[in-house]
């Protein structure tokens, strides 16, 4: 192919027994690619799928020359650092539009390229409707906001403004399922 | 500096006396004594009446075990929490005591940072690890950022000890019960298919739990649903601590917490540490389990960096977080 590509090959893992490990690649793989391209569809920025390997857990996609959002998030202005969140926050709302729970929402899986937020690694994402799970998925992005980016832990109100905007069912509810799951949490 | 730290955050009351010594961390003294309740789990104030009736002739025992004198003692540390409420209290007041009848300071620390830098302290070339705690009650994967230890990922629900105990408990052993189980898994052969749950870098345990006690309900050999309950959670616990290693961009991994006595939860952890080019920790198994050494070396670290604590001052925190301490003995 004459341009740039990226395969993201599944690693089998020493320490996990074969009847996990190889369940896990190929469940993971599927689950992946079906995800991006379905997110893809709803309007959310993801990079383009060439080729799905299952047996060996390989996804061949197009290679986005951009920064990661954990590489330049801390050492944006406060105005660009909001208007960065909100993007987020409101690419969010589309994939959660159409019940797609990205399963692990960090600032390291996000790449920022053309003023667009990219997501990719959805492989711990699934298709779900409830709010627990839409919760469970902004809670990941909260607590990864606040162990790496936490001297701007006011990110994650931009990013839920942005969220609130684009989302078509009542956000509050959602927002009111993160306040109990961290509560949920050892010692709070 | 010598301080003495007494331990009492759920079922163990322990007393250790440590030196530092070239910035490193020498145990003098660790003595450990744990309630074991006669049926069921951990009753907190029959705990908490066990570590009251032991804990003066425990922290003799360490004081004579260390060598030292009760006048040579700089420094009095005790685990002001997270834990149950009355087995902290036991544990705050006898340090209290101790510290106004010897005239020396007093410091509360956090249990699970201690159980971090115990690591760092007596292990060579153990500097800047994550660390896997997995005990009864806590399981949580804790990194050094931006000032704080914080924690990458948690268990959402209950403790791997704790999801252990009680499926030990369902077939009838006694607590606690990961000795017993680590020996049926290494019998088992067959591998029963159990929810592998991981959200980012949490986990959860309890749908497992009842995953598993429905294949002991119907007749499945405790051997297999052993080695299967395992091998599924040992393998959650090693990915999300990977994960929180190449997040946090760290090559070194600790384990700590009473479960990181388990073999295969160490081989697990070790390979994915080999497999990655990442160094493998693991203190010694009296410095693994909840202790008065750790306790009483992250009082010094603290004492070091010129945190004082008054006596009238040393509340206990039953919800004391290990991402509320401000870190000010590391840059």
């Amino acid at each position: 192919m004459n341009f740039d590509v990226i395969k993201k090959r599944r690693i089998k893992k020493g320490y996990r027994i074969k009847q996990i490990d190889n369940n896990l690649i190929s469940t993971r793989t599927k689950e992946e690619a079906k995800l991006m391209i379905e997110a893809r569809a709803a309007g959310v920025s993801i990079p383009i799928i060439y080729d799905v390997d299952l047996i060996n857990g390989v996804i061949t996609m197009e290679y986005l020359k951009g920064k990661r959002i954990k590489d330049i998030l801390n050492s944006l202005d406060e105005k660009e650092r909001a208007r960065i969140c909100k993007k987020i926050g409101e690419s969010i709302a589309r994939f959660h539009n159409n019940n797609i729970i990205h399963g692990d929402i960090t600032t390291s899986n996000m790449i920022f390229l053309d003023d667009k937020i990219h997501f990719f690694d959805f492989g711990l994402g699934e298709i779900n409707s409830e709010l627990e799970a839409k919760g469970v998925d902004l809670h990941v992005l909260m607590e990864a906001i606040e162990s790496t980016h936490s001297k701007y832990s006011n990110c994650f109100n931009y990013v839920l403004e942005g969220y609130k905007k684009e989302l078509k069912q009542d956000a509050n509810q959602v927002i009111k399922k993160i306040q109990d799951i961290v509560k949920r949490g050892r010692y709070r | 500096m010598i301080c003495l730290g007494i331990e009492g955050t759920a079922h163990t009351i322990s007393a250790g006396v440590v030196k530092d010594w070239n910035e490193k961390c020498k145990v003098l003294s660790n003595i450990i004594k744990i309630y074991r309740p006669e049926q069921g789990g951990i009753h907190p104030r029959e705990a908490a009446n066990h570590h009251a009736f032991y804990v003066a002739d425990i922290i003799r025992e360490s004081v004579d075990k260390a060598g030292v004198d009760f006048s040579e003692l700089d420094l009095v540390a005790f685990s002001k929490g997270p834990g149950l409420g009355p087995c902290l209290r036991t544990a705050a007041t006898a340090a209290r005591a101790l510290s106004l009848s010897i005239n020396k300071p007093i410091i509360g620390v956090n249990h699970c940072v201690a159980h971090l830098e115990i690591g760092r302290g007596t292990l060579e070339h153990c500097t800047d690890p994550v660390l896997l705690y997995t005990s009864g009650a806590n399981t949580q994967v804790i990194a050094f950022a931006e000032g704080r230890y914080r924690v990458f990922g948690e268990t959402l629900d209950i403790g791997i000890g704790n999801c252990i105990d009680k499926f030990g408990r369902t077939i009838g052993l006694d607590f606690p019960c990961g000795p017993a189980i680590e020996k049926l898994a290494t019998k088992g052969k067959k591998y029963l298919d159990l929810p592998y749950s991981i959200k980012g870098m949490d986990i959860a345990f309890s749908g497992l739990l009842t995953a598993a006690e429905q294949y002991y309900n119907n007749k499945e050999k405790l051997e297999d649903i052993s080695y299967s309950i395992q091998e599924t959670t040992f393998a959650a616990l090693t990915e999300v601590t990977e994960r929180a290693m190449a997040h946090t961009e760290k090559n070194e991994v600790l384990l700590g917490g009473g479960v990181a006595a388990n073999k295969r939860l160490r081989e697990m952890v070790k390979i994915m540490a080999n497999e990655r080019g990442a160094s493998f920790f693991v203190p010694d198994k009296d410095l693994c389990i909840d202790n008065g050494a750790m306790i009483a070396w992250l009082g010094v670290l603290m004492y070091n960096s010129g945190i004082r604590m008054k006596v009238e001052n040393s509340f206990i925190d039953q919800r004391f977080r290990t991402d509320m301490v401000d870190v000010t003995w590391r840059d």
